[in-house]
């Protein structure tokens, strides 16, 4: 394979993980906009253990997701006190707050960043995407997954039905964050150097808008938002120069134009998130979606529905 | 002596220095169908929420076969053996027919085991797909909720209380905005859980439907209580007219019909 290909598949399998450990708050109705903090600890974590002790990966890695997910569940008692946009604002000062601290810290770099000696290629993120994928799909079929959706629904309700609302949304806000720091360790190995600047706001904002624009309602959404997201500039930056050259052609231009600026991926990026946003707003895979492709595959079904 | 299902004894509720509930008492037996009754804005539904814990009461005590309940954080009084449904429809918009009915299995639930176990093909499962043929539900059961029709979604949320095995259920209006052939198989459903031992507290505005399931009834008016006894003689007491049809109105006037104390109450 080659490396830009390795890139990418890397890349996207760590973008899957981290998606999913928003995912788990936002499906129990908790909008999570510290993802960039918790990937951050996580990918410092790693990167520390391994520079400093020289621990191997399978060591840094599952210890880049306790770490996190350990802080994600201490946070989210006084966190998830606060509800929708405070909320969103409380995760997003922990990640702010992370930040500062890792730039202040000079055992960690400061702004200089670590450099991390042990290198993954891409099979290691990939196997941990799907084995990921794997646990949040089962989880998603369990009781447990049911009262996760359930929160997100009806909070008085789902306490009526016995539900201890706040064990469910601490253990889902804490399972994503140890995802999202298990994100950060893949990060750290695949790139062999962190730097605080990489987990920035905008990361935040991404990896939140995976999740929505995928989908809060299935599992299949965060595979959905970040594979979209993540491979979109890429296609755009082989399609844009193409597109410029043809539309260039078309009002009769007929010597080479230069390739378009950068700035227009990221504008055509946020058109189509605008757009979705707009046409999609509970994402692009929802549960009535699933049900009709089910619906379409099972013979006795549709019989049922014929006869109904 | 049988003891008290459910005794409510010297309720009283404030919202602010609002006054919606005021020293109300009166109890259901084990067994019993009692159905609370009363015009609009009357207190009913906030003594629902008392009863349940959505609300705590300001005053007095709710016990559930003799104990009192009101320390009892709400999501924990489901699994003393009580489940309710709701007048505005409470269903989870998002879940399918099968999984709300799953989740008011949750007060049975025992250990992690029960919480971490695939629910497809599980007896849970099973159990609920019963639970929804009894009640001429099965047709939609993978369908997402949001989109059905109003008197099925209004069975559902009975369903769903049901699936709780509780030993004492509140309904509120569970008949509205059914029609006359769904209300009759209503009822005979409610007189069969009745006949299993379930004890039935019933908020509804459909006469006919209070007559024929239930046997006792407490009458609020303006969060007080102004009647308490049958049935079938509510609709000639003083007080229960007044409050449906104002002071000007009496029995000699013969507004009430068989069919409804007030047709303006629903
Ligand atoms: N949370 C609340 N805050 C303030 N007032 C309330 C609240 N809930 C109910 N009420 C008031 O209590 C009164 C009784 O309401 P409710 O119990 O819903 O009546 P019913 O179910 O008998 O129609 C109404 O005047 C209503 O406005
Ligand atoms: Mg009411």
């Amino acid at each position: 394979m080659s490396g830009y290909w390795a890139g990418i598949l890397s890349i996207l399998a760590i973008n899957i993980v981290f998606a999913y450990g928003i995912f788990l708050p936002v499906a129990t109705g908790q909008l999570n906009l510290g993802g960039a903090g918790f990937q951050a600890l996580g990918a410092y974590a790693a990167a520390y253990a391994s520079a400093s002790f020289g621990l191997p990966v399978y060591v840094t890695i599952p210890l880049a997701a306790l770490l996190a997910g350990a802080i994600g569940a201490l946070i989210a008692f006084p966190i998830l006190r606060t509800r929708g946009v405070y909320l969103v604002l409380a995760t997003f000062a922990f990640a702010e707050v992370v930040a500062g601290s890792i730039l202040n810290s000079e055992t960690l770099g400061g702004a200089m960043g670590l450099s991390v000696p042990a290198f993954i290629d891409w099979q290691i993120p990939v196997a941990v995407a799907v084995l990921v994928s794997l646990f949040v799909f089962y989880l998603m079929s369990t009781r447990f997954g049911l009262t996760m959706r359930a929160a997100h629904d009806d909070e008085v309700v789902t306490d009526l039905m016995g539900v201890n609302i706040r064990k469910t949304q601490v253990t889902a806000f804490g399972l994503g964050a140890a995802l999202a720091g298990l994100a950060g360790g893949l990060y750290a190995h695949t790139f062999s150097f962190v730097e605080i600047q990489g987990f920035n706001a905008v990361v935040s904002i991404y990896v939140l808008l995976y999740v929505l624009l995928g989908g809060t309602q299935t599992a299949w959404g965060p595979i959905v938002g970040a594979t979209f997201f993540t491979m979109l500039p890429e296609v755009l930056r082989e399609t844009l120069p193409t597109v410029k050259q043809t539309l260039a052609t078309l009002v009769g231009i007929t010597e080479p134009v230069a390739p378009p600026d950068e700035s227009w991926r990221l504008v055509i990026l946020g058109v189509l998130t605008v757009l979705m946003m707009a046409f999609r707003p509970e994402g692009l895979i929802t549960r009535t979606m699933m049900e009709r492709l089910q619906f379409r595959r099972s013979p006795s079904r549709a019989a049922a529905e014929v006869s109904a | 002596m049988t003891t008290d299902m459910l005794s409510i004894e010297g309720v009283s509720k404030n919202f602010g220095g609002l006054s919606v509930i005021s020293e109300v008492s009166f109890s259901v037996p084990e067994g019993g169908r009692v159905a609370l009754i009363g015009p609009n804005g009357a207190g009913k539904t906030t003594m629902f929420n008392l009863v349940s814990g959505v609300y705590r009461q300001t005053a007095g005590a709710i016990r559930l076969r003799g104990h009192d309940i009101s320390n009892v954080p709400s999501r924990k009084r489901v699994r003393l053996g009580m489940a309710r449904s709701f007048q505005n429809i409470r269903l989870m918009p998002h879940l399918s027919v099968i999984e709300n009915v799953m989740l008011g299995q949750q007060a049975r639930t025992k250990s992690l085991a029960d919480m971490a176990m695939p629910l497809s093909g599980s007896r849970w499962r099973r159990e609920a797909e019963t639970l929804l043929g009894e009640m001429g539900l099965d047709t939609y059961p993978g369908e997402v909720v949001a989109t059905l029709p109003y008197g099925i979604r209004k069975k559902i949320e009975v369903v769903r209380a049901l699936a709780a095995q509780p030993q004492l259920l509140l309904l509120d209006e569970p008949a509205a905005g059914l029609n006359q052939t769904e209300t009759a198989s209503l009822r005979d459903f409610l007189m069969g859980i009745s006949r299993r031992g379930v004890t039935l507290l019933v908020v509804e505005h459909d006469m006919g439907l209070v007559r024929s399931l239930c046997d006792h009834a407490v009458v609020l008016n303006f969060g007080r209580k102004i009647y308490e006894g049958s049935t079938q003689t509510v609709h000639e007491d003083p007080l229960v007219l007044e409050a449906y049809l104002g002071p000007r109105h009496n029995v000699a006037q013969g507004a009430v019909t068989n069919n409804g104390v007030a047709g303006d109450a629903a």
